[in-house]
């Protein structure tokens, strides 16, 4: 058996948080349309291949940047979920005291940075943790994702070079979902692949299935081995779709009805079930008692959310500057 | 105004005189002797053969501290700026640089949505140590070469801000950004640098200042009270430090004793030294090559008139550089900044 193959252990805790991200969203969806949340919230439902087979890969010290839609990003890089569930209620248990919210859910602590909403604001967050990484001597990694809006950003073509030029370790995640808010990445970019934009900067890349875990997993383990080893970034192109709109206020109008129905039959979850059911990792009632707990567990963090103290007004004014004094005036 | 005003000096302070441009590189140097965690990012910074920056500030230190911590770049501004800011919260300390402040605009978003924000985002658990330095001032290099932008900087939450007017403040000041958790914008002024050979600045002054062979630091939001006076306080930065202070020194032959400070650093500014100067003198005049309208010297003018009021006597004036990009023509840009003699002008007409 290849080694770097999944073991049914490590297959079945792929299957469990692929299914805590989209019950994690589906659960935000409608505390969301109760109106027990504030803000707005920008879901991820469909992209979870690409979410849990890229933090699968990721290890402890390793630093992951996410974008304005983070919450899946959170979930599989291992945040429990009532810190995440705390923020998007605004209070004070949440991974951000509060002052993050949805667009930025993160914790450095637990190896991901609060998700960074200017589209490619990330990229070069990310090659800034690799250079450290590279200076320091650490056996670590950045892994940074964006979407496919994300690539005709300047700052893209800026940092991927410098990541390029200096071999930093760092792998660039596209999570192309072919929608930029409403317009049609075809509209937008003339090349018909994200991966081709690797040749104008010599590095390595891969388009890759977003929606099989496996695939994006061992397409991250090649990249994050490669970057480990000193031989630098690799530009990973996952094709995947959101099922949900673009953000709470769209319905997707935009999107024919045939794609929307035909990246349905590519579910990343119901895909890994079939094939789980049919190699015998999973049994239908595996399933049903693994859906029943990852209930519980939202269960318990919607609870410790709702019944944990909002901030108070006035932190409104701490945490801008650190306070420090140095020398004498 | 070709020597720095004598007056400007501690006469405590026994060292050696060094340029700015000299007392910068001390600086840098020094901090990365003391951190191996000080890498620096810019253009043209530490080429083999080349010019050590701009205006010569990192001249020797590749050589010193080698490519990998004197790190230069492609002409990716904002690329690099974001990278000293992902570089910060790894845990290094980047000291990144632009080779004229105007092109800090490229790197907004970097500084102002990143560096800025992301400490408060994150509830308080990140530190983002970097500096970024930036020259400023208007040197016959047309409007894109030119700016004086320090105000749109003071205007961002999160970034603290600098524009040291000589070699003592240079140094201590750029020290105590680069060992600060929170990331600086540093100003220095082109005319102030006091670089050398072909390096050297037509029009420039003559800066040279003593600086102590002993380490020091200075502590941000403390200004400094250059020229003690009775009748007006002056409230400046960078070069129009010195023509305040050579404005000053022609309103003592005319009857009228200037208060000057010197403000050192925009963000925190020293407001208890500022109102009580103008609680005493009940005059204020604020100088900057910034532009007018939503220039620094505003919120100055703000602050007192919310604090001090009481004790005006007269109005509040602002003398500082037109509405307008910077011109090339010499005699336009002579215009543009900020004159002695429009200085005194000033003050003449609020002393009234």
């Amino acid at each position: 058996m290849n080694p770097s193959l999944p073991t049914n252990e490590q297959r079945l805790d792929i299957y469990r948080k692929m299914l805590l991200c989209r019950m994690f969203e589906d659960r935000v969806n409608s505390l969301f349309l109760q109106g027990r949340m504030p803000g707005t919230i920008h879901q991820a439902q469909g992209q979870e291949a690409s979410a849990v087979g890229v933090c699968h890969v990721l290890q402890e010290g390793d630093m992951l940047t996410s974008t304005h839609r983070p919450h899946e990003h959170a979930v599989a890089r291992g945040i429990p979920v009532r810190f995440l569930m705390a923020e998007l209620f605004a209070k004070n248990t949440g991974c951000c005291k509060g002052k993050g919210g949805s667009m930025h859910i993160g914790d450095a602590e637990r190896g991901m940075l609060p998700a960074i909403a200017i589209v490619g604001g990330g990229i070069p967050l990310a090659t800034g943790y690799a250079l450290s990484f590279k200076y320091l001597k650490k056996p670590n990694i950045a892994a940074c994702f964006f979407g496919d809006g994300a690539v005709n950003e300047g700052i893209f073509h800026e940092t991927v070079n410098m990541a390029a030029i200096w071999d930093l370790p760092v792998v660039f995640l596209c999570e192309n979902n072919k929608y930029g808010a409403s317009t049609l990445i075809d509209s937008v970019m003339k090349v018909k692949k994200v991966s081709t934009r690797a040749l104008a900067y010599g590095i390595p890349s891969e388009t890759v299935d977003g929606n099989d875990v496996l695939a994006v997993r061992q397409a991250t383990l090649r990249a994050a081995d490669r970057a480990r080893e000193g031989r630098g970034p690799t530009l990973l192109e996952l094709e995947t779709y959101r099922f949900a709109g673009h953000s709470r206020s769209d319905p997707g109008h935009y999107r024919p009805k045939e794609e929307v129905a035909e990246w349905r039959k590519r579910d990343p979850i119901v895909r890994f079930e079939t094939q789980a059911l049919q190699t015998g990792l999973l049994t239908d009632s595996a399933i049903s008692d693994c859906r029943a707990s990852v209930d519980r567990e939202l269960d318990e963090a919607v609870a410790f959310a709702e019944s944990s103290p909002s901030p108070l007004a006035e932190e409104c004014l701490t945490d801008v500057y650190v306070e420090q004094s140095y020398g004498k005036a | 105004m070709s020597t720095l005003n004598k007056a400007m000096e501690k006469p405590e302070v026994e060292g050696r005189k060094l340029s700015i441009a000299e007392a910068l590189r001390e600086a840098l140097r020094e901090e990365m002797q003391r951190d191996e965690r000080v890498i620096l990012l810019g253009e043209d910074i530490g080429i083999k053969g080349g010019f050590g920056g701009a205006f010569t500030v990192t001249l020797g230190l590749s050589e010193e501290f080698g490519s990998h911590r004197v790190v230069d770049t492609p002409i990716s501004e904002a690329g690099f700026t974001g990278i000293a800011v992902g570089a910060a919260l790894g845990g290094l300390r980047p000291v990144a640089d632009v080779q004229y402040g105007d092109f800090l605009f490229l790197a907004m978003d970097q500084l102002a949505n990143h560096a800025a924000k992301i400490r408060y985002m994150s509830g308080g658990k990140l530190r983002v140590p970097m500096v970024m330095r930036a020259p400023v001032g208007a040197t016959t290099r047309g409007a894109q070469h030119a700016q004086s932008l320090e105000s749109y900087f003071m205007h961002v939450p999160g970034l603290k801000v600098a524009c040291p007017s000589t070699p003592y403040d240079a140094k201590g000041l750029l020290k105590t950004a680069i060992r600060m958790d929170d990331p600086v914008v540093f100003f220095e002024h082109k005319l102030l640098y006091g670089s050398k050979g072909s390096r050297k600045e037509a029009g420039g002054l003559d800066v040279f200042g003593t600086v102590p062979v002993e380490e020091y630091l200075i502590p941000f939001g403390h200004a400094k009270r250059i020229r003690e006076g009775r009748d007006v306080t002056i409230v400046t930065n960078l070069l129009m430090v010195h023509k305040s202070m050579l404005a000053a020194k022609s309103l003592t032959e005319q009857g009228i004793e200037a208060e000057v400070i010197d403000v050192r650093t925009l963000v925190p500014l020293d407001w208890d030294m500022v109102f009580e100067s103008v609680s005493r003198t009940g005059r204020l005049v604020i100088v900057h090559e910034d532009t007018l309208t939503g220039g620094w010297g505003a919120e100055v003018a703000a602050r007192v008139a919310d604090s001090c009021i009481g004790y005006l006597l007269g109005p509040i004036r602002r003398v500082t550089a037109p509405d307008t990009p910077v011109p090339f023509a010499p005699v336009m840009e002579n215009f543009f900044v900020p004159s002695v003699e429009r200085i005194v002008q000033a003050v003449k007409e609020v002393c009234q």
